[in-house]
């Protein structure tokens, strides 16, 4: 009893002041409230600086009527709308152009990463040269690259390339037929969905059954006949409720059909060139992260190369790869940002708009720094849950 | 917690700057011993380096001649180029003391964004340039429905095209960027059809095209843009010095006085010219405005009158060849009107 008592009272060593759990809340209390006083001051400061100089301030302007109009929307807009729904346009934009970037970089980067291991010479170079080509370019003048060296100098509406199935090519674009969806359509989108479940469904039950058994089965060939089967035999009892309307040349331009802009078509070849270089290396880093003795361990199962590359090694390296592959998720996002350059209404070109229109400063840079953040922190939440899917699980 | 902080960081970058713009413009002048000029990033005939770095222009010369007046040089003066999307912050910052680019007077521009305009320098409307080689039998701007619009983002430019299209119901794709020669480059590779932004400002662009020959400004002028100087709200002092200057430059002209006659005009026997010029026994006209009392000769001697100013830079002695339409006197039928110096 008594020796426990001499225990508990030691670390305070008899002061209140050498306490340190005393004194580590103390500091805590202390930062918190200079971190208070210094928001509190500087958001004051910029109150009282703005009514001084006769500055409207605060968020109301975003109901206001924009007044000007965005070249590409993926919702409803018009110079009707309010500067807020100019905000969202861009914000759409910006997700639009960061999403298909992702997915093209991610491609490109396994492939090259992977081909930069090839045991054939001809392919290891030229994964080679393309990464060490885009990686040591500013992305900026790679965005310009594809923007004035490739798109600017196609030929003017008048002379547009004719492309395969009614498509065309030229200086402001590439034109493709707009696929009009006629009545009983939404069969088609039910049996799809229908399709991926089955197809999920007979995936798991093949593995489990090879896992039981022994006995392999043919999920590919039967996953594509229900993902492509069943629509196609929708779109036969629904009708063939599907038209296209063809791009046609006008005064002007092609009207009509689907145009994919050069803004968008460049900033999107960019960021996912200039990204896939990197996830290229990290791919290569991840692989060759897998010990050797894991590829020879599973040749002398009997496994062949394509298996052990898929069920050994991949696998593996996918938990190296994730979280670098997270920041180069992250930076493609940020580095849409550029489009500016080029006149891709992204959120930073409609906020920059609509910042100068209405000379709202501190609030339209408040949103723009708000808007990327949560994208990042939303991008990132999504990776850590890959991640922890794919981490190695202890027992 | 990192986040906050960087907020922090920003908005007290702001705080700072906006603090900093507090004090009496012409002190903070004085001290620093040159004007702080915002113009434009290159746009001939009114700010635009010369093939020596010499920045140019009637938007330039103006503020050559608020340096005359108050320091008596018109060279004290350096400039900052600025797109149209930056031009407000950095006046409202502080960065400047005069924002001197092109820039449309506006009512909300004089009051949300805590402006001053001190006048007209430049009486413009918005007009449209194609390239009649690429597409003849266009020759209205009623004939632009579908048409590619070469704009640039953030301007008054911007506002007016939505507007006249949509007023014609005609329907058009709006091809927008930050700055200036992203534009022209644009609009050179044939991006887009159509150009639009402020007339005088589409004869300067022209020039500096691949084949000027080709293209043609059409005859429409779709909205009143009259182009001033702004400064700062809450400086009546420094508001007055450029208003007066303006002013000045006007009332110059009106006199006859010019760049080669002014020290001769001293002399004159006209009571009216010898007032403006500061020539009169105890005179305090100057110095009431915080300048010295030989305020005009100087701004004559350093830029010319008004329309000299014109004619240098965009009319008969620039490339450009500008008539001076409605930017005439009022005594020759435009609207240049100054208020008397008395």
């Amino acid at each position: 009893m008594a020796s426990q008592e001499v225990l508990r009272e030691e670390p305070s060593r008899g002061s209140f002041i050498n306490d340190p759990r005393v004194r580590g809340i103390f500091f805590q209390a202390l930062v918190l409230v200079l971190l208070v006083a210094g928001v509190w001051w500087v958001t004051h400061n910029v109150i009282v600086n703005l009514a001084r100089l006769h500055i409207a301030s605060g968020f109301g302007f975003l109901k206001g009527r924009a007044g000007f109009d965005i070249s590409e929307s993926a919702i409803a807009y018009s110079s009707d709308s309010t500067y807020f729904r100019a905000i969202l346009v861009g914000f759409i934009n910006t997700v639009i152009v960061a999403v298909v970037g992702i997915i093209t970089a991610t491609i490109i980067g396994f492939i090259v990463g992977i081909g930069r291991l090839s045991r054939n010479w001809l392919i290891r170079k030229i994964c080679t040269v393309y990464v060490e080509i885009f990686r040591n370019i500013p992305p900026l003048l790679v965005i310009f690259f594809w923007y004035s060296g490739v798109l600017a100098v196609l030929p003017p509406p008048r002379e547009s390339i004719n492309l395969p199935f009614g498509s065309f090519l030229n200086q402001r674009g590439f034109y493709f037929p707009r696929a009009i969806w006629g009545e009983g359509s939404w069969l088609i989108l039910v049996a799809l969905l229908l399709g991926i479940a089955m197809a999920w469904f007979v995936a798991r039950k093949a593995r489990q059954r090879q896992m039981a058994t022994g006995q392999p089965f043919p999920v590919l060939w039967t996953s594509i006949a229900l993902i492509v089967g069943l629509p196609l035999l929708a779109y036969a009892l629904s009708g063939f409720p599907l038209s296209f309307e063809f791009p046609k040349q006008s005064t002007f331009n092609l009207v009509g059909g689907f145009q994919v802009r050069p803004e968008f078509l460049s900033l999107y070849l960019a960021l996912s060139c200039y990204t896939a270089a990197f996830i290229a290396e990290i791919v290569r880093a991840g692989i060759r992260g897998v010990s050797t003795g894991q590829t020879e361990a599973a040749a002398a199962l009997g496994l062949r190369s394509g298996s052990i590359l898929r069920l050994v090694v991949v696998p593996q390296a996918m938990r190296i790869v994730i979280p670098p592959l997270t920041s180069q998720y992250l930076n493609l996002t940020k580095n849409s940002s550029l489009a500016i350059a080029i006149g891709y209404p992204d959120l930073t070109a409609t906020a920059g708009t609509v910042l100068n229109q209405t000379g709202q400063a501190v609030e339209g840079v408040v949103i723009m720094m708000a808007v990327y953040l949560a994208l990042s922190l939303i991008t990132s939440a999504i990776m850590n849950v890959v991640n922890a899917r794919m981490a190695l699980v202890e027992r | 917690m990192k986040h906050i902080a960087i907020g922090v960081l920003g908005a007290a970058a702001f705080g700072f700057a906006a603090s900093a713009a507090s004090a009496a413009t012409l002190d903070d002048v004085k001290a620093k011993g040159f004007i702080q000029c915002g113009v434009s990033t290159g746009l001939a005939g009114f700010s635009a380096p010369d093939d020596k770095g010499e920045w140019q222009g009637i938007d330039a010369d103006f503020c050559r001649a608020v340096a005359a007046a108050v320091f008596g040089d018109g060279t004290k003066v350096k400039f900052t180029p600025l797109s149209a999307k930056e031009r407000f912050t950095a006046l409202q910052s502080g960065e400047i003391d005069i924002l001197s680019r092109n820039t449309t007077w506006t009512i909300n521009r004089d009051t949300a964004l805590g402006l001053n305009f001190v006048g007209t320098t430049y009486y413009d409307g918005q007009g449209f340039m194609i390239n009649a080689k690429k597409l003849p039998g266009v020759n209205s701007a009623l004939q632009l429905s579908g048409a590619a619009v070469c704009v640039q983002s953030g301007t008054t430019t911007e506002l007016n095209l939505a507007d006249y299209f949509k007023s014609n119901k005609m329907e058009y794709n709006p091809v927008v960027f930050e700055k200036l020669e992203e534009v022209n480059a644009a609009y050179d590779a044939g991006r887009c059809d159509v150009y639009t932004t402020d007339q005088s400002g589409l004869y300067g662009i022209r020039l500096t095209l691949g084949a000027p020959a080709d293209h043609v400004v059409l005859p429409e002028i779709i909205s009143k843009e009259p182009l001033g100087p702004a400064v700062r709200q809450g400086d009546d002092q420094w508001y007055h010095i450029v208003k007066w200057t303006y002013f000045a430059l006007l009332d110059a002209e009106e006199l006859g006085i010019t760049k080669a006659n002014v020290d001769e005009m001293k002399n004159s026997d006209s009571p009216e010219i010898k007032r403006v010029l500061g020539q009169e026994a105890d005179t305090k006209i100057g110095t009431d405005l915080g300048v010295s009392n030989d305020w005009v000769v100087n701004i004559v001697k350093a830029v010319g009158n008004y329309g000299e100013m014109f004619e240098r830079n965009v009319g008969s002695g620039s490339p450009l060849k500008i008539a001076r339409g409605i930017n005439a006197l009022w005594t020759k039928g435009g609207l240049q009107y100054a208020p008397p110096i008395r």
